[in-house]
């Protein structure tokens, strides 16, 4: 018995048909409404690719069921900016050329964004301890924390504009 | 007048239409067998094919890795892309360019020396011409042969190679699009799980069909071959949540799996071997001379990929499809074609992005699952994506090594002979290279094919990778054990050998220094004369402000190594500072390369760090662990049983590139493994006045040193 599920994504009401209510999350962005942009890693909550925002909070959407989403608000990395008007940070990573295989990439933006809205300014320390729940196997660890910094100082500028 | 020598690749591969065409006015493709793996080759050739072309880059589209369309390049791999790959291509289009040129100057009965190309368009005496390559590409026939008479641009010439070139797939990755081989949908796809086999020779007992239904809470099929088990359905969560489901519902007759035992590297030092001694015959009698003797191990290492390996294929018409992120399209349909008994020229393999490999993970074996499924079921698009376990028990492993080192000593403190003696597994398990597929292994009527050669000396080597010093000994050889029965399965991560063999040499040459009584950088200028070498070395310690014999201890050190990747490919020198307490923190690292001509210098900087920072994660946290109570036998199976390097783990890392104006380029990606191994291991000694010989450089080794000291 398939059972409907209601909840916004990237600020668009999305309403889903799916037979196990404990789908999570990253199936029904990549499976049923076609995002591709969070990426699976692990499925165990330990790897960061899945990361989205829900109600503004970073979360790991491989095992976040979607049955606990009604009312919320999802943000993917197809929400946060696009090639015609990419989000500062997105701006920042390619400017600092920042990732090699890009796997990672979709989650720590995500993860940056969710920084950046609470801590306008953060030190290098709090960037890497932000990302933490991300791991970059490819070692572009310096470039994405640089590139942080560079959207951090963007933004800053952009709000006293 | 003798034909000139081609470069290998293109020698191998001379059709010219195999490596450009002309497709629409104005437009430009360029091909290339290798394949994108996170390190930027596209864009790479993208700016080779600008400046031997002389069309602006925005007019190139790169297709890469395709059987039958492009070049067979083997693998991408062994930073061989732009030292080998790159120097073909230049001269394929070196001749096309030259092709044009002459036709033009037929046509306009003039010299060829009068004319020359803009972006494309044909110029004479500097003026317009109205000719182009599109005007003249019905003109002439790319299905010849390169003569490698066509004049390569010189480097001074260049205006994209050397140039900063933002990588044409980095958007893709940062906006979210559908980037990698895991966001692929064909039409009436199904989606796939296998049900992996323990071991080669292990056979399926029983399956409990109906309990892995109930976990699927959908519905799922089965389709077996031999022992090669595979669950599919339309619902992706349903097929994952049956795969997991069926590893403990489905029993195996004649398991055999590793134990702790066989975990630790000197268990391969009772094992059966064949011997090979490479250099000069060892003295028997080294009367009376110093000698120094020490023995260094290296545990096994998983490639780690962040996203689990994925692989497409398709039957239809008797045609097999197959879509893979693996690093060598050509091998792998060769593989593909022993284990599917279908001519090669039936199979059509298709390269996509994945996830950073750094060397050869699961990507052949899934793309080999998504076959032998695609062949019982014709016509359905079949997708296999690996679970995160599975990838890391199944993947091939780096081989655990043990590295001997002995050394005389003359009388000015200078080694004057040197043995490095390698016990190792092959790390050369690559399917084009004589290794099964993963999948074929189960299949009915499987005969194991005999044990592959390892990397050939000429090819750098496998186990051996960097175990011949650079520095100037008068006797020395390397001793290679290579041990057939390894615990797992082993093939190539980024650097084979080297990084072991790194960590042994430079440990030594530490070791030899502190006998000379003379400070490890000094030292290292004393026997090598390398202009090159001493170029990096010095580069190195200036740029950390290296102090001769600065006092170490307390929990700080510094330590410095040096070595040529594979003896003939980039020189990079390092020093590695940081702290010891009951871990490793690695504060900062300063390093100098000399890779020759750089195509995109930022390119080469990007590689060069993630290399040192997934050696530093090599070094002070990885070793893939075995016990064989556990089901798989494999007890490093997910991040938390396998921890590699966080960002609040990571370094300051501070670089510089030498000699990138030279005429020729040494690749570049695999050149800090030794030196980062070595760095490491003679800064804890600094730190602690104790030396650690095993890697990983973990907390228990180190509190046994300290506990000891
Ligand atoms: S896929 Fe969700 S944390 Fe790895
Ligand atoms: S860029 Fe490859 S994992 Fe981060």
């Amino acid at each position: 018995m398939s059972q409907r599920f209601d909840f916004s994504v990237n600020g668009k009401p999305v309403s889903v048909a799916l037979d196990n209510e404990a789908t999570p999350l990253l199936n029904v962005l990549r499976n049923e409404l076609g995002l591709m942009g969070t990426r699976f890693g692990c499925g165990l909550e330990q790897c960061g690719c899945c990361m989205v925002l829900i109600d503004g909070e970073p979360v790991k959407s491989c095992n976040r069921d979607v049955s606990t989403l009604a009312g919320k608000t999802v943000t993917t990395i197809e929400g946060i900016g696009s090639h015609e008007r990419p989000h500062p940070l997105q701006q920042a990573f390619l400017d600092e050329q920042a990732g090699q295989c890009g796997y990672c990439l979709a989650g720590i933006l995500i993860s940056a964004k969710a920084l950046l809205e609470k801590n306008p300014s953060p030190t290098r320390k709090e960037i890497a301890l932000a990302l933490d729940g991300n791991i970059c196997r490819c070692g572009s660890h310096n470039r994405i924390m640089r590139a942080v910094e560079k959207a951090a100082a963007v933004m800053r500028a952009g709000e006293r504009a | 007048m003798n034909a000139p020598i081609l470069p290998p690749i293109l020698n191998d591969n001379p059709v010219l239409d195999r490596w450009v065409s002309f497709p629409a006015p104005g437009m430009v493709t360029v091909n290339t067998g290798r394949v994108e793996l996170g390190q930027g080759v596209l864009t790479a050739m993208l700016q080779v094919g600008a400046d031997e072309l002389d069309v602006d880059k925005s007019r190139i589209t790169i297709c890469s890795g395709v059987t039958g369309v492009t070049a067979n390049e083997g693998y991408t791999a062994g930073s061989h892309s732009i030292q080998t790959g790159a120097v073909a291509l230049r001269q394929a289009l070196a001749d096309v360019r030259s092709l044009f040129l002459t036709q033009a100057a037929a046509i306009m009965n003039c010299d060829v020396a009068e004319l020359s190309i803009r972006d494309g368009g044909i110029l004479r005496n500097g003026a317009s011409t109205g000719q182009d390559y599109w005007t003249l590409a019905g003109a002439i026939d790319l299905s010849t042969k390169a003569t490698g008479l066509g004049k390569r641009k010189a480097v001074a010439d260049f205006t994209s190679i050397g140039h900063d070139t933002p990588r044409l797939d980095l958007p893709a990755k940062i906006f979210g699009d559908a980037a990698f081989i895991h966001d692929m949908k064909l039409p009436g796809m199904v989606h796939a799980r296998v049900v992996r086999q323990p071991n080669r020779g292990a056979t399926i007992g029983t399956v409990d069909e109906a309990a892995i239904q109930r976990a699927a809470k959908g519905p799922v099929d089965f389709v077996r071959t031999g022992d090669f088990l595979a669950i599919v359905g339309n619902n992706e969560l349903s097929v994952d949540l049956a795969g997991a489901a069926a590893v403990d519902r489905v029993t195996w007759n004649n398991v055999e799996t590793p134990t702790p035992l066989q975990q630790e590297s000197t268990w391969l030092l009772q094992r059966p071997s064949v011997d090979k001694v490479i250099g000069d015959p060892e003295p028997a009698d080294p009367q009376g001379r110093q000698r120094f003797e020490a023995t260094f191990t290296r545990g096994y290492v998983a490639h780690a990929s962040i996203s689990p390996s994925c692989g497409l294929a398709l039957l239809t018409d008797g045609k097999m499809t197959v879509w893979t992120h693996c690093q060598g399209v050509y091998p792998l349909r060769g593989a593909l074609s022993r284990m599917l008994k279908m001519e090669p020229s039936d199979i059509i393999v298709h390269h996509v992005q994945g996830s950073g490999c750094y060397g050869h993970n699961g990507a052949d074996d899934a793309a080999a699952d998504a076959a032998i499924i695609a062949q019982q079921m014709p016509g359905t698009p079949i997708r296999v994506r690996w679970r995160r376990e599975e990838e890391f028990v199944y993947e091939p492993k780096s081989p655990g090594m043990v590295v001997k080192v002995r050394a005389l000593i003359d009388e000015n403190g200078k080694p004057s002979d040197w043995t490095q003696e390698i016990w190792s597994g092959n790390h050369n398990g690559r399917p084009g290279g004589g290794s099964s597929l993963l999948g074929e292994e189960a299949l009915p009527g499987y005969v194991p094919l005999p044990p592959a050669n390892e990397v050939p000396e000429a090819a750098g080597g496998g186990a051996t990778r960097n175990g011949d010093p650079l520095y100037d000994i008068p006797q020395k050889r390397m001793i290679h054990h290579k041990i057939e029965e390894p615990p797992v399965r082993l093939s190539s991560l980024r650097g084979l050998g080297a990084t072991a063999n790194g960590f042994a040499m430079e440990s030594c040459i530490d070791e030899l220094a502190e006998r000379a009584s003379m400070d490890p950088v000094a030292y290292r200028l004393s026997i090598i004369s390398d202009p090159r070498a001493r170029g990096v070395i010095e580069k190195a310690a200036a740029m950390a402000n290296w102090q001769p014999n600065a006092p170490g201890g307390e929990g700080h050190g510094r330590g410095f190594a040096f070595a040529r990747y594979k003896n003939k490919a980039a020189y990079f020198a390092c020093v590695v500072e940081l702290d010891v307490e009951e871990e490793i923190t690695v504060r900062h690292v300063w390093c100098a390369t000399d890779a020759g001509l750089v195509v995109s210098p930022d390119g080469a900087l990007n590689q060069i760090e993630g290399g040192i920072i997934q050696a530093i994660s090599w070094v002070t946290k990885e070793q893939v662990r075995f016990d064989n109570d556990a089901p798989t036998g494999t007890v490093s199976f997910d991040w938390e049983t396998y921890p590699v390097l966080k960002f609040s783990e990571v370094p300051e890392i501070e670089m510089a590139l030498l000699n990138t104006k030279d005429e020729v380029p040494l690749g570049v990606g695999e050149v800090a493994g030794g030196p980062i191994a070595g760095a490491i291991g003679n800064a804890v000694y600094h730190a602690l006045g104790a030396r650690i010989h095993h890697l990983p450089l973990t907390r228990d080794r180190i509190m046994a040193t300290l506990l000891q000291g």
